[in-house]
């Protein structure tokens, strides 16, 4: 196959096909082992210093933000991240954390731009790879089916190719150009989700945005639940188990996981705590004392909730709407 | 009735679509002028959402394009890649579009001004806006118009247009018969040349001359002979938009 084009971007991590393999074989086990730990001992056993993470949802969404601020709270640094991410990957930015991000958006929808991106992005010290959503979320689907990429039909002609890490080349098959993206076959994946049982078997109500694909694409995963579920109700429903146990390293019960964002069906966003943010991080000084009193002066997510305080949680909660 | 420039926005944008079809809808205007396409002209427009939402009631507007209310008695709730490849495939038909910089051809920036690895001024990025102008059927840009936002040449062409013109998609490898098909701005809807894929004004907004267009337009616009004129919001959208889709004016 001839290549025509290439982006000049560095590819951060090249995919590493038979290593997971590998990989695969010795360190995950089909083992109904319990596998339930706290915040702390997850980040700690399956984070590491320079490690490439993946993190899932999509703005403030079912976010893995009681894992996120472990990871600020331990300060795991020179991290690469694929940033699809919106609040989490903005914490880990402004705790000075990524070093580099392959990026498709990093901004605050309704709220705004991220200053904090804009920040790192405009002193040239976050090296930053040019993404689409679909095509971020297509090389998570290239890692979850084991090759080294997918030859898709966006970013073509465009700078945000450029400044990406792909590749243009002719098909074989129909003479047609096509976009190759390079699989993430990622250190560790962190994802939120509604219920987990002891083992990993987890269920999503509402979208799942790419939860399959980063959990098929990790070499090891951190789930977060609001809730823990016995394996009896898991088997009741066994179509609805998205991520199944064999995938997972690392079970952390944190309800209220997502706050200040939103869970479907669970609770609302927190309107004035994201706004908070928001206006703390246009200035590094405020940025810092926002991280000083949420994560390092609190040692654990329940000390986090006691923070957030009863009252509005239940406010929360009461906002949300049913099926 | 009295209204104001966001309102005739999204009353424009809305009279673009065409029912029993989809549309990738995008946070802000986009959500509003599909809701109002839904109650006005079009009660089977699709509403899809990029991170799996599809056949939302909009009962209340979506504060993201991931948000709970984007899949809230939804149709469909599956996944970005489910719809993304849909989108690939051929079936959706609208997709919207934005950024901070438009070109002649539809090109448009959401990513930097200045050099890409220490830039003036740092946007979002992409997002889903190339996925959408790559392989939708037909874009809809919704832009503020000025000379700022109307350039010769974007920074960075983030999410293709016509690239730099007739074929060019095709040369690219973009899907054949997609591309940029309106832009909506407070000013006036425009579209693009046949044959030269060029922007062509089509109509001007209540009380905007031709003059005024040029003058806010960064680069040389086609003006055909017959520019048509905008109909201002009718009594009906607006007291829709206001009662019944946006009630707490969230955005208008």
């Amino acid at each position: 196959m001839e290549v025509l084009e290439s982006g000049k971007g560095e590819l951060f991590l090249p995919p590493r096909m038979n290593e997971d393999r590998q990989w695969m074989r010795e360190k995950k086990s089909w083992a109904l082992e319990p596998k339930i730990m706290s915040e702390h001992e997850a980040v700690k056993k399956f984070i590491h210093e320079g490690d490439y993470i993946g993190t899932e949802l999509y703005g403030f969404v079912r976010c893995p933000m009681s894992l996120a601020r472990e990871i600020v709270r331990q300060k795991i640094g020179h991290l690469q991240v694929a940033g699809q991410g919106i609040m989490e990957v903005d914490v880990l930015i402004a705790a000075g954390l990524v070093d580099k991000i392959d990026l498709t958006y990093l901004g605050y929808e309704v709220y705004g731009l991220s200053n904090v991106l804009r920040r790192a992005a405009q002193s040239g010290k976050l090296k930053i790879n040019e993404w689409s959503n679909a095509a971020l979320a297509w090389r998570l689907k290239a890692a979850a089916l084991g090759v080294p990429f997918l030859p898709v039909r966006v970013m073509l002609g465009t700078d945000t190719f450029t400044y990406s890490a792909a590749k243009v080349v002719k098909c074989p098959f129909t003479g047609e150009k096509v976009m190759l993206l390079p699989a993430t076959m990622l250190d560790a994946g962190i994802i939120h989700v509604h219920r987990a049982d002891q083992y990993g078997n987890c269920q999503i109500d509402g979208i799942s945005g790419f939860a399959f694909e980063l959990a098929r694409a990790s070499r090891r995963l951190i789930i977060s639940a609001e809730e823990i579920i016995s394996t009896e109700e898991i088997r009741k429903y066994p179509e609805r188990t998205i991520i199944p146990w064999y995938l997972v390293d690392a079970v952390v019960e944190a309800p209220f996981g997502s706050h200040p964002g939103e869970m479907p069906y669970y609770y609302w966003r927190d309107e004035e705590h994201l706004s908070w943010y928001v206006t703390a991080s246009k200035e590094e000084e405020t940025t810092q004392e926002y991280l000083q009193k949420w994560i390092w002066d609190v040692p654990s997510h329940e000390e986090y909730l006691e923070l957030v305080g009863k009252e509005t949680l239940d406010i929360m909660k009461s906002k949300v709407k049913g099926r | 009735m009295e209204y104001n420039q966001r309102e005739l926005l999204i009353c424009i944008a809305s009279r673009q679509m065409e029912d029993r079809t989809s549309a990738f809808i995008g946070t802000g205007i986009p959500m509003l002028a599909a809701s109002l396409a839904q109650k006005i002209h079009a009660p089977n427009l699709i509403c899809v959402f990029e991170f799996g939402g599809t056949g939302a009631r909009l009962e209340e507007l979506p504060l993201g394009v991931g948000g709970s209310r984007s899949f809230y008695k939804a149709l469909a709730a599956s996944s970005i890649c489910d719809v993304m490849e849909a989108a690939q495939r051929g079936l959706i038909m609208y997709g919207f579009v934005g950024g901070a910089q438009i070109d002649p051809y539809g090109n448009l920036n959401s990513t930097i001004i200045g050099d890409h690895d220490k830039p003036k001024v740092r946007f979002p990025g992409s997002g889903g806006a190339n996925d959408i102008g790559s392989l939708v059927w037909r874009t809809i840009a919704i832009m503020p118009h000025d000379s700022r936002h109307f350039v010769e040449k974007v920074d960075f062409i983030t999410t293709p247009g016509y690239l730099a013109g007739p074929g060019a998609r095709e040369e690219a490898g973009l899907p054949p018969g997609t591309g940029p098909y309106r832009v909506v701005t407070d000013l006036a809807l425009l579209g693009f040349d046949e044959s030269t894929k060029r922007m062509t004004l089509l109509a001007l907004n209540p009380g905007v001359t031709v003059e005024k267009v040029k003058e806010n337009t960064g680069f040389e616009l086609i003006i055909p002979s017959d520019v048509g004129q905008n109909e201002p919001p009718t009594d009906q959208e607006l007291q829709i938009l206001r009662k019944e889709i946006d009630p707490t004016n969230l955005y208008i």
